[in-house]
């Protein structure tokens, strides 16, 4: 990991200053200071919390706009799985990947096509290593990334596999050069995305130096362009797909695991469960588990901040689409080559909660905290900017904000005046 | 400042939906106070079965934690039945735990036997029919 990079921005003139975003970010990331939220950006996991929660709109998910894929000589469209359940009464993926092309794009490489190679490379990999077990998911950048300032403790167990959009990205990108003799640079690989953290991953990948993925754009802008083409496009001939039930199951909870064809795995989906699973994990809590797989969006993709339909309601029109399936389309040819997949840079621990510059620092900056905190009344009401009382403790031996930031505090503090003045 | 810092916790009784809070509390003080990963993953285990043992066989307890850069210091302390034959109850897979906690999932006797693993130094001071005080160090 290079310079902290962080997906979402705030828009200062709708920012109320109001506690919803800092209560709710699962990472204690944002603080209210002079009424306005801040993003400490080395906390931020890019999990969409605030951008959801905030009343007021004033967190903008960051990603690229649309109009930027004409700026490549030949474009492929890569939706992600999850995408495909937006759409009402679809009975066949073709139709909208063939309005992706009506739409500008020169060719499309499905997500799901890639993942179903990574779940069969991921088979092959867990059955080979298997004094590693648990193995966790890499798919969703958000755990992964929670994992890398929160969790040290199970870098080790993390599955050390591109994403699936990775590699479909380095496979189309082959496609396209070997299709039209361009320079790869001339090839836009364009991500249709369900969620801002994968745009934090493209700009700052895992395992990889380098993202094979130009730009990232929302779901739900290209959604309303798609639908009035998706009209033309229902009765041609083309077929475009070439994924399967088990590639498109990666687009909700459940699928990637259930890809895995494994008995004992476990499948939690939103932050906080994820964070109670990360926990026990932690504390050996769990026993004979083979695979675990973990999304910080409630339903999994389907119930990412950029999407359009209800999670559960997507998650519901996917399972009718993969219906008629085969189990799965694309495969590879060599199961226990792993080249097109692993991780070639070290994923580290990056300690970024730690509050001092030494163990004897830190030690004496935490006693500090416990004093102050023991000061505070435990409310938690978030009035001083923080979260909790906790943090604010923290945040003062952090030296970026004061005890009587605390309105509590302060009240008594005024009344203790106001009342010494009058026995003058 | 005094060069240790002190932590106490209070474990219930039979409650198993708490058990782990005081595991995941100090967890997360370790880990602002920049312990290293193996430390950390050492002191959430003993802690974590600590607790898991004063809930099923102890109706409770104490558990007071004491940190210096040096190591740290964990006592758990309960008036808890005792332990009659503490090598039998040491031995990995004995248990004493009901069938009915079993069931649960827990009691597979392996609670001691990991604090012994993953601790640097292990005393157990038990009485029957009195208490029973575990300390274990883990050094930085």
């Amino acid at each position: 990991m290079e310079e902290a990079y962080n997906s979402v921005t705030l828009d200062p003139e709708r920012c109320k200053g109001c506690i919803n975003c800092i209560k709710r970010c699962p990472t204690q990331a944002i603080r209210v200071r002079n009424g306005k939220a801040h993003i400490t950006k080395e906390f931020c996991i890019d999990c969409g919390e605030c951008v959801r929660v905030c009343p007021h709109h004033a967190k903008k998910p960051t990603y690229d706009s649309l109009e930027r894929i004409f700026e490549f000589k030949y474009k492929v469209a890569l939706p992600a799985p999850s995408f495909y359940g937006q759409f009402n009464n679809l009975d066949d993926v073709n139709i909208i990947l063939r309005a992706l092309k009506l739409y500008g794009f020169d060719d499309v490489y499905e997500v799901a096509a890639a993942a179903e190679k990574i779940s069969q490379l991921s088979r092959e990999y867990i059955e080979l290593h298997k004094d590693k077990k648990p193995f966790i998911s890499t798919a969703c950048p958000s755990v992964t990334k929670l994992i890398t300032i929160r969790f040290p403790n199970l870098i080790d167990h993390l599955l050390p596999f591109v994403a699936p959009v990775e590699l479909a990205a380095a496979y189309a990108r082959k496609q396209a050069v070997e299709k039209t003799g361009l320079s790869p640079d001339e090839i836009g690989i364009v991500f249709i995305s369900p969620c801002p953290a994968k745009v934090a991953a493209q700009r700052n990948p895992f395992g990889l130096k380098k993202s094979n993925i130009d730009l990232v754009v929302a779901i739900e802008k290209i959604y309303p362009k798609l639908l009035p083409l998706m009209v033309k496009t229902r009765d041609d001939a083309e077929e475009l797909s070439q994924s399967g039930r088990i590639g498109i199951g990666w687009g909700s909870s459940g699928g990637e695991a259930g890809g895995l064809l494994v008995d004992n795995y476990l499948a939690a989906d939103g932050i906080e469960n994820v964070i109670n699973v990360l926990e026990g994990l932690e504390d050996q809590k769990f026993s004979d588990l083979e695979f675990i797989e973990l999304n910080a969006c409630s339903g999994g993709c389907v119930g990412g901040v950029l999407q359009v339909e209800n999670p559960y309601a997507a998650k519901a029109k996917m399972k009718r689409l993969r219906k008629y399936l085969p189990v799965s389309r694309s495969h590879v040819e060599n199961p226990s080559d792993f080249s097109d997949v692993s991780w070639n840079q070290e994923v580290e621990y990056s300690p970024v909660f730690t509050l001092g510059e030494n163990m004897i620092d830190s030690l004496a900056k935490m006693e500090e905290a416990q004093k102050i905190y023991a000061r505070l009344p435990g409310l938690d009401c978030g009035s001083c900017g923080a979260p909790t009382c906790k943090a604010l403790a923290e945040d003062v031996v952090r030296g970026i904000a004061h005890e009587k930031d605390c309105i509590h505090l302060l009240k008594e503090y005024l009344h203790r005046i106001s009342d010494d003045l009058h026995s003058i | 400042m005094s060069d240790k810092l002190r932590f106490h916790y209070e474990v219930s009784g039979e409650d198993f939906t708490r058990a782990g809070e005081a595991s995941s509390d100090l967890k997360a003080k370790l880990k602002l106070m920049g312990a290293s990963p193996e430390v950390v993953r050492k002191v959430a285990i003993c802690m974590y079965e600590g607790e898991i043992n004063m809930v099923i066989h102890a109706c409770g307890g104490v558990i007071d934690v004491t940190i210096s850069p040096a190591d740290i210091l964990l006592e758990l302390k309960d008036v808890g039945p005792g332990i009659p034959d503490i090598e039998k109850a040491m031995q990995e897979g004995y248990s004493t735990a009901s069938e009915n906690i079993r069931s649960l999932g827990f009691g597979a006797g392996m609670g001691l036997s990991n604090m012994k693993k993953y601790s640097d130094e292990m005393k157990i001071d038990t009485v029957l029919g009195v208490g029973t005080t575990v300390t274990m160090r883990i050094n930085m």
